[in-house]
């Protein structure tokens, strides 16, 4: 008798190539690029059936570290590419990987729409709010006034909010993480590699040589827990070093309140519970901004849908119920004659 | 079908001609693409050889009675091979006054001019500009004019259906098809069962249109009918037996995609984005789900292509369409399909240019685009289909090449090709040699970018196989391994073997023939695409006139066959007819330092037999 010897357990070096990794020293996606190898071997994905597609500009350079399949691709189009391989072969398990230029600016019409299709990938958005790849222009997630080569006396245009524009394409799944907080993001990637559709990850990822910092005002180990909210669907909004903040309903104004327990009579009580199936919610828990409100991390919505490739698969194999098309009746379909 | 077996009668006068040229022509809203697809029908049943080509109006309603809301199809049938819709009209039917003023050039002279004088209106003649009616004063003269009122002979025949003044009206088309069956010498049988067919929800709508179709038929029948207007016959052409039906360009290129995935064994993901006059394919092929045909309705042409692409790197065929504009958006992405050398089906429907330019119009001028039109430089096989029935076995050789050779090829084809109708003998799939695409599986030694000896293609590897995860992408690729590499002798070695792929494929294709007339000789007439059919009938008038004249006709563009260049010099002169400014003119002065002449024209139009047999004999007389 054969004794199958156990499947052997990969790790995140198993997840590695073995091409060099070339981004600064000091950059973000190193982190990033550990947290997905290490999400990966916890999740025991199969790297034959695993596919990382990417655009153009640094985060793009991905899929040349994952021991996976991967394509590089032009700028903007990976969510199109991945739409197609999808379709193709709906078995393969498809990671999108881009920067803030790459999926919001260049690619913005394409990030939309295979979100709002629900296309079951999941599209990781590194955002460092600049471009790398072609030395430090201000990108459209860039707040107002970021100089830059392009902009030296200072961008002008309002930057769009990532997460607001995926839930308000009708998102099925909208999470965000930081590329230091290297177990809160493993949960993040676990949570959109369970959920089927697009899954919506921005990762706020530090670019060291062209916006160092840009996000310290609420990553800075000094201001994590006031400037923070981690976000559990069931859970109070709770926040604060000793988790005495919280946030409520201000139902009068519509809007999203941070408050401290015990002043002026607020109970744990009064704290809004998340609910990641209420899109109202999540969009204003995805508007808070520090320092005036925390920044939310976490799941803020996750629903689930048809996803479009099993809905087109779904239909073909409904037209396919009676067998497959014959190609020779199909040419002699309608109107046809004899010539003797 | 005693409903018209008392009023067919043989009639002993009819005058005997080899062909003729029919066109119907009236508002959007009057159904004169129906008309011209039954009397269509009708000939090719009666054994005629025949052309088509519908010329509907731009905008989706245009208002009622104005001239750009015209709607025109027009036939060509006859006792001999018809090679195009016609040069010029025998019989002009129309419907209101701004199908004349639209159409009246056309008619050749002496033609005859069928008029339905009950549209003749104040309103009507306004709109379409005319100061007063054409039909009352001499400014007709030159044609053989029949005015008849339709409008109310139509409203009479089908008054026992009790239908609405404006329902009754929707009929007069089938009484106008009625009197031209009559004059030709037509059964109604065939268009009777359609109506009866179609309308057999509304049978009262399907009587009222019978009734129409036979008092039009009857009016001619009776001395009612104006003598000058004549009867004709037109007996049954020469054409092989089989089983035949009509298609359209974009008929036969969705099927020949079918077919092409069929042979390669591989399903089809059809990625497209709306744009006329290519959308029918994205139509076609999206009826086509019980072949297991996924079709992609992206959010832009770039999307389209992109998802195409990837289609093609998960292991099915990914194919894009679009005409000139939106292949233009498509260029990246066809660039990324070259660099990863991956198989991808570009077709392009040609339309009249730049930008927007006249989209329902036709014309070949994408050969630069398909060609020479992407950054860097980006070897790419293009081949164009020539007649609408053609596309069937162009798009098939498009898939072979693209999967043999694992690159995208792109297929030109154009606005006329794609509406135009042709009698097609139908194949038998199971006659046409397989290609089956073998994917790699052995992880043994494998490289993404190692290449087979012969074809210089490299391996296709479906993601999903074990032990050969790869990456792929559009930085330049290391010669084997296909790793990024910035290294300077590699890119030149990259260039070198993607264009030395491409080239090679001219050993995979025929040699080119001489498609009527002979190898050497005084002239040569080169063309490419649609106008074959002209060049064909033209060219062969002239050699029954004894000129030394012959017809090379080219489906393969890029890369040409690799006797052309001897096959150019072997002709004292070259000339290059084709619907743009000259484009492949340039194409083959540049590779085979012919002294190649061109003969161009961009009017929207399919070029006529009498222009190109005018350049011909100027050239031969000279």
């Amino acid at each position: 008798m054969n004794v199958q010897s156990p499947p052997e357990k990969l790790t995140a070096r198993d997840y590695a190539t073995d091409q060099e990794v070339r981004w600064c020293p000091g950059c973000g996606d190193y982190a990033i690029l550990k947290a997905v190898q290490n999400t990966l071997a916890e999740l025991q994905a199969d790297p034959k059936n695993t596919v990382f597609v990417s655009g153009i500009g640094c985060a793009a350079r991905f899929p040349y570290y994952m021991e996976t399949y991967g394509f590089h691709t032009i700028h903007g189009r990976s969510p199109a590419v991945a739409t197609g391989v999808k379709l193709s072969n709906p078995d393969l398990d498809v990671w999108v990987v881009g920067g803030d230029g790459d999926m919001l600016s260049i690619g913005g019409n394409h990030t939309m729409h295979a979100i709002r299709r629900n296309v079951d990938v999941q599209l990781l958005l590194f955002n460092n709010q600049i471009y790398g790849l072609t030395k430090g222009q201000y990108s459209p997630t860039s707040k107002i006034g970021t100089k830059s080569p392009s902009t030296p006396l200072g961008s002008i245009d309002n930057p769009v909010s990532a997460a607001q524009f995926a839930l308000g394409v009708g998102g099925t799944f909208i999470a965000r993480s930081t590329d230091i907080m290297q177990k809160h993001l493993s949960g993040v990637l676990k949570r959109a590699h369970g959920h089927r559709g697009t899954s919506f990850v921005e990762i706020f990822q530090n670019c060291i040589v062209y916006n160092d910092g840009v996000f310290k005002r609420f990553t800075e180990k000094s201001v994590q827990a006031e400037m923070q909210i981690h976000v559990e669907h069931g859970q109070p909004l709770l926040f604060g070093k000793d988790k005495d903040k919280g946030l409520i309903l201000n139902k009068d104004e519509m809007r999203l309140e941070a408050v401290t327990l015990g002043e002026n009579g607020i109970t744990e009580a009064d704290i809004a519970v998340h609910d990641e199936t209420n899109r109202s919610l999540a969009t204003m828990l995805a508007q808070m901004d520090p320092p005036t409100m925390p920044v939310a991390l976490g799941v803020l919505y996750c629903e689930a849908a048809p996803t479009y490739e099993a809905s087109v698969h779904a239909q073909i194999d409904h037209a396919r119920k009676d067998g497959e098309g014959d190609l020779a009746k199909l040419l002699h379909r309608g109107q046809t004659w004899t010539v003797e | 079908m005693s409903e018209v077996a008392a009023i067919d009668r043989p009639d002993e006068n009819r005058q005997e001609i080899e062909s003729a040229v029919v066109r119907f022509a009236g508002d959007s809203g009057d159904g004169m693409q129906l008309t011209g697809s039954q009397f269509t029908m009708t000939a090719a049943i009666s054994g005629n050889d025949l052309a088509t080509f519908p010329d509907f109006p731009a905008e989706i309603r245009a208002p009622a009675g104005t001239t750009f809301g015209v709607s025109a199809f027009q036939i060509n049938f006859g006792a001999r091979k018809i090679m195009t819709s016609g040069d010029q009209l025998d019989v002009l039917v129309v419907m209101n006054p701004a199908a004349l003023i639209t159409n009246l050039e056309d008619v050749k002279p002496g033609g005859i001019v069928i008029a339905d004088s009950g549209a003749f209106t104040d309103r009507n003649l306004a709109k379409a500009g005319y100061e007063e009616n054409p039909l009352d004063n001499d400014s007709l003269e030159g044609y053989r004019l029949v005015k008849i009122d339709m409008s109310r002979l139509t409203v009479e025949a089908v008054k026992e259906f009790g239908l609405s003044n404006k329902e009754a009206l929707r009929s007069k088309n089938m009484w106008a098809l009625g009197l031209i069956y009559w004059m030709y010498g037509r059964k109604r049988e065939a268009s009777v069962d359609w109506l009866k067919s179609k309308f057999a929800k509304n049978p009262e709508i399907a009587d009222a249109n019978i009734a129409a179709l036979n008092a039009g038929h009857a009016f001619g029948e009776t001395a009612e009918m104006p003598a000058e207007l004549g009867t004709f016959e037109v007996e049954t052409a020469d054409i092989s037996p089989g089983v035949y039906r009509t298609i359209t360009g974009a008929e036969s290129v969705s099927l020949g995609l079918l077919a092409g995935s069929q042979l390669a064994g591989l399903n089809i993901s059809f990625c497209s984005y709306p744009i006329t006059p290519a959308s029918a394919l994205l139509h076609h092929l999206a009826r086509m789900k019980d072949f297991g045909v996924i079709t992609f309705q992206a959010e832009d042409e770039i999307a389209a292509a992109a998802a195409a692409l990837g289609a093609s790197y998960a292991g099915s065929l990914g194919i894009t369409s679009s005409s000139g504009p939106g292949i233009a958006l498509k260029m990246e992405a066809i660039g990324l399909a070259i660099g990863t050398e991956l198989p991808m089906v570009i077709v392009n429907s040609q339309r009249a240019g730049p930008s927007t330019g006249l989209p329902t119009k036709t014309e070949q001028s994408d050969l630069y685009q398909a060609v020479f039109g992407r950054n860097a430089d980006a070897p790419m096989p293009v081949i164009s289909v020539s007649t609408p029935s053609d596309g069937y076995d162009v798009a098939i050789e498009a898939i072979r090449i693209a999967t043999k050779y694992m690159t995208p090829v792109m297929v030109l084809t154009d606005g006329y090709i794609t509406n135009a109708s042709e009698p097609w003998l139908i194949p038998d799939p199971s006659t046409y040699d397989r290609f089956d695409v073998t994917f790699r599986t052995d992880p043994e030694n494998f490289q993404p970018f190692m290449r087979d000896d012969t074809t210089l293609a490299r391996p296709w590897v479906k993601p999903g196989t074990p032990e050969m995860m790869h990456r792929i992408g559009g930085i330049e690729r290391s010669y084997d391994t296909g790793h990024i590499s910035y290294d300077p002798a590699n890119h030149q070695k990259m260039t070198d073997v993607r264009a030395a792929k491409v080239n090679g494929i001219a050993n995979d294709i025929p040699e080119q023939e001489v498609a009527v007339g002979a190898a050497g000789g005084k002239l040569a007439v080169v063309g490419w695409g649609s106008t074959y059919g002209p060049i064909n009938r033209a060219v062969a008038n002239l050699r029954d006139e004894g000129l030394d004249v012959s017809q090379i006709h080219l489906r393969y563009i890029w890369p040409l066959p690799r006797n052309l260049g001897e096959l150019l010099h072997s002709y004292d002169q070259v000339l290059v007819a084709e619907m743009n400014t000259g484009q492949l003119r340039t194409l083959l002065r540049s590779e085979y330092l012919v002294p190649a002449e061109g003969l161009n024209k961009v009017n929207g139009k399919p070029f006529l037999i009498a222009e190109l047999e005018d350049a011909i004999r100027a050239r031969l007389e000279n």
